[in-house]
């Protein structure tokens, strides 16, 4: 709710101006288009009064006469984004023609859960495997390799990644194409796989970057169980090392993966604005990002509502998960 | 946590290789800051985004060390500022400006310009004449320079694509076989009978012929434009990319340092009260932190840039917005812990002042935590200040690696193989991020005693 009305705070001025701009440009239109209705004044100055009464009119039927803060507008706005109504986009439209903002939002969001949630899954599993072999053998080469890694990819930005390996395998190899955008329309019976194909790029550089920093996070995790008394124990009644890992030790380190699992699959539906920007995938962080630059109010307020609302939920799941595979929080 | 003090730290850190190649690399950055500022004056960089101010450099061109690896040799943009001056005096007085170039690329220079200002009055006879290795000797132009009564000083700019070179290029070369109309000047003036390159020492001359008035020369430039230029080549708009980046350094460092220390020392002090006040003032100040930690920060960073303003020094203050909530989290839940350790009750008791035991006997129990904490997030506040301004969100008076990286991609040099516009931008930006983190995951070592081996 308050990330609601901050955005709202913020974008509201200005797309008061740009309304009354257009409002303005509107009333202009039409005169020049009509030269009757300025034959009718024979001074400027009343010419210009009645182009200014016009303008002052439609002003007011817009409702924009009252600032943007004033109870009534915010009221009637977050109303009507309680009951899920977003309204129509000012400028953008989505791909089959609607303007409708939840249209647009429920044709961006597949596309992204298909990249991102697709990437962070398989960064997880990576994650979770490397960052359990490599804290079960600290001190080993793949630890070593693996918190070097996770050091070294993390201080990479993704979308600059991204940007050399457009350059080297859609550019230098011809491999894959560099626009991350299918030429072919949705209704052909080979777009999935055109889909599927032009993913496979950005898909690559996310978990390629993604992965380390995981890793790094599951070993720590991991070193910090085995150092306690109830594996020794299991290693001196002799249970296979395997597994100890990845069934005891493996399931304590759990309540903290899986919160920060819940997370970033819920920030990957936010999409990366930049590394989308980068591949031009059509997706939830490309449509913010153009949102925010023409300034398209309604989108923006429906994205980040629906952002924010998966975040909250997220966030609630990951506390409850937490209290499933770790009973001690539960007792407060 | 418990009691290490500064002196440990020291010896444990001295003791840690990753963080001494940490700090390392973060003094290069500092010295290649140091180096930027004293080198390149600031009018230099604040010219940065006028191409006015960079019209004698050459456009798109590789970096000169590529020639090093590559067996055709790529030719180097020259920029002749100090020609031999020879002056003959007589009935026609006649000053000759000298330029030798030794020609041994393999490929064409892309264009010629000559610059001079000339201090005269009267009416003089410019001519550019070349001779080349093979010592024929072509005359590319003859003009007169505007006539005047009284003294002038005349600025000109010749560039190869004059039509009268064209004409006298036409007269010498039009019987040799490769001879095209629409040929470039420097496609022929520099090849040999076959259209290939003829390589060797050519004598660019400049020659200036006067009766009995004086002429004075200043500031004579011949520019071959080359495909290959300084340390790290140039861009679309022909700007010298070495120039961007090295005054990167000092804008990146302070950006990041600047966002962290700002970040650390606001969450530390409002993790440090909400947790030593407790009760209703730690729950409401909890809740206000989670309702920041419930904004989606990038889009937030957007809509902010966009909006208000995207002076780079407001940039900062928007990413120390987003930067201190995670901290004074865990500052907080620290501060429940050494509140309740003897010596703080017994102050309390002693009737000391809050804010004295808290700085005092609190934050100097945080601090460690605090240095791992800012050296941490240093590369977050560089990636995402790259990542504003590679969306074209920048401050455009002070041109970061990230805008770099955003002009690049507005150019599609990616499609267009200029990688010397792509790689360098992101590793400077990955190297400066990487000595934080080095320095961070030491001295993370060293207060977490329980990731260590």
């Amino acid at each position: 709710m308050i990330t609601l009305l901050l955005t709202v705070a913020l974008v509201g001025s200005n797309m008061d101006i740009i309304l009354k701009q257009s409002v303005v440009y509107q009333v202009r239109a039409e005169i020049t288009e009509n030269p009757t209705i300025s034959e009718r004044f024979a001074t400027v100055e009343e010419f210009d009064k009645f182009v200014q009464e016009q303008i002052d009119q439609r002003i007011q039927t817009l409702g924009l006469d009252n600032p943007w803060y004033s109870p009534q507008r915010i009221g009637f706005t977050m109303y009507k984004i309680l009951i899920l109504d977003f309204g129509n986009a000012t400028f953008l439209t989505s791909d089959s023609g609607s303007s409708n903002v939840s249209d647009i939002l429920l044709e961006k969001i597949p596309k992204t859960i298909l990249l991102f949630t697709t990437a962070t899954i398989i960064i997880s599993i990576i994650g979770i495997f490397l960052g359990a072999l490599a804290g079960s053998k600290v001190g080993s080469v793949i630890d070593r390799i693996t918190s070097m890694f996770a050091v070294v990819s993390s201080s990479f930005p993704v979308w600059w990644i991204g940007m050399l390996m457009i350059f080297l395998f859609a550019f230098t190899y011809h491999l894959f194409p560099a626009r991350a955008t299918p030429s072919i329309l949705p209704t052909e019976p080979d777009y999935i796989l055109a889909l599927l194909y032009h993913m496979t790029l950005p898909l690559i550089t996310i978990v390629m970057i993604g992965f380390g920093a995981w890793a790094y996070l599951v070993r720590n995790f991991m070193v910090g169980t085995l150092q306690e008394d109830f594996i020794t124990v299991k290693k001196a009644i002799g249970i296979n090392k395997k597994k100890i890992i990845y069934k005891y030790a493996l399931k304590n380190a759990a309540p903290p993966i899986i919160t920060i699992l819940a997370l970033s699959l819920s920030g990957s539906l936010g999409g990366a604005i930049i590394t989308e920007a980068v591949f031009d995938w059509p997706g939830m962080g490309r449509l913010y990002f153009e949102a925010i630059s023409v300034m398209d109010l309604p989108i923006i307020i429906g994205a980040t509502y629906v952002l924010t609302v998966l975040f909250l939920i997220s966030i609630l799941v990951a506390d409850l998960l937490y209290g499933y595979f770790d009973p001690r929080v539960k007792t407060e | 946590m418990s009691a290490i003090n500064s002196s440990e730290i020291k010896r444990e850190f001295v003791r840690s290789k990753i963080g001494l190649i940490g700090i390392g690399i973060l003094g290069s950055l500092v010295i290649l800051s140091l180096v930027a500022v004293i080198t390149i004056p600031i009018d230099t960089f604040k010219q940065w985004n006028n191409p006015g101010s960079w019209i004698s450099y050459p456009k798109t061109a590789v970096p000169e060390w590529v020639n090093y690896f590559v067996v055709e040799k790529i030719p180097e943009h020259l920029i002749m500022n100090n020609p031999a001056t020879v002056t003959k005096e007589g009935v026609i007085t006649l000053v000759s400006q000298q330029f030798a170039i030794q020609y041994y690329y393999d490929d064409f220079p892309s264009d010629f310009i000559y610059e001079f200002n000339a201090e005269y009055s009267g009416s003089h006879l410019l001519q550019i004449t070349v001779i080349r290795p093979d010592q024929s000797q072509l005359l590319l132009l003859s003009k007169s320079l505007p006539y005047s009564d009284t003294k002038v000083i005349h600025h000109e700019r010749i560039f190869s694509t004059d039509s009268s070179i064209k004409k006298n290029i036409h007269l010498y070369f039009s019987e040799m076989e490769f001879y095209n109309q629409n040929t470039a000047s420097e496609n022929i003036i520099f090849a040999n009978m076959d259209g290939k390159v003829l390589k060797g020492d050519y004598l660019f001359l400049m020659n200036i012929y006067s009766v009995d008035k004086k002429v004075n020369v200043t500031d004579s430039k011949l520019i071959l434009g080359g495909k290959a230029y300084g340390m790290m080549g140039t861009d679309e708009l022909r700007r010298d990319l070495a120039v961007g980046l090295l005054w990167g350094t000092p804008l990146a460092l302070f950006i990041g340092i600047a966002v962290a220390v700002g970040s650390v020392i606001a969450g530390l002090i409002y993790g440090v009260y909400s947790g030593f006040k407790g009760k209703k003032t730690d729950e409401a100040m909890m809740r206000f932190n989670d309702v920041i930690y419930a904004l989606p920060a990038l889009p937030f960073l957007i809509i902010l840039a966009a909006t208000i303003s995207n002076s780079i020094f407001l940039l900062v203050g928007f990413l120390m917005i987003f930067g201190w909530v995670g901290i004074a989290k865990v500052s907080r839940s620290m501060t429940l812990q050494i509140k309740t350790r003897q010596y703080v009750e017994a102050s309390q008791m002693m009737g000391q002042k809050n804010s004295k035991i808290i700085f005092k006997h609190i934050i100097p129990q945080l601090l460690p935590y605090a240095f791992a904490s800012i050296a941490i997030s240093v590369p977050a506040a560089i990636t995402t200040e790259a990542g504003l301004s590679f969306l074209g969100l920048g401050d455009p008076t002070f041109p970061t690696w990230g805008q770099i990286l955003h002009d690049a991609n507005t150019y599609g040099a990616a499609a267009r193989g200029m990688w010397w516009w792509i790689a360098p931008p992101g590793i400077m930006i990955a190297i400066t991020g990487l000595a934080f983190v080095f320095i961070g995951n030491a001295l993370d070592a060293i207060i977490n005693p329980k990731l260590r081996k």
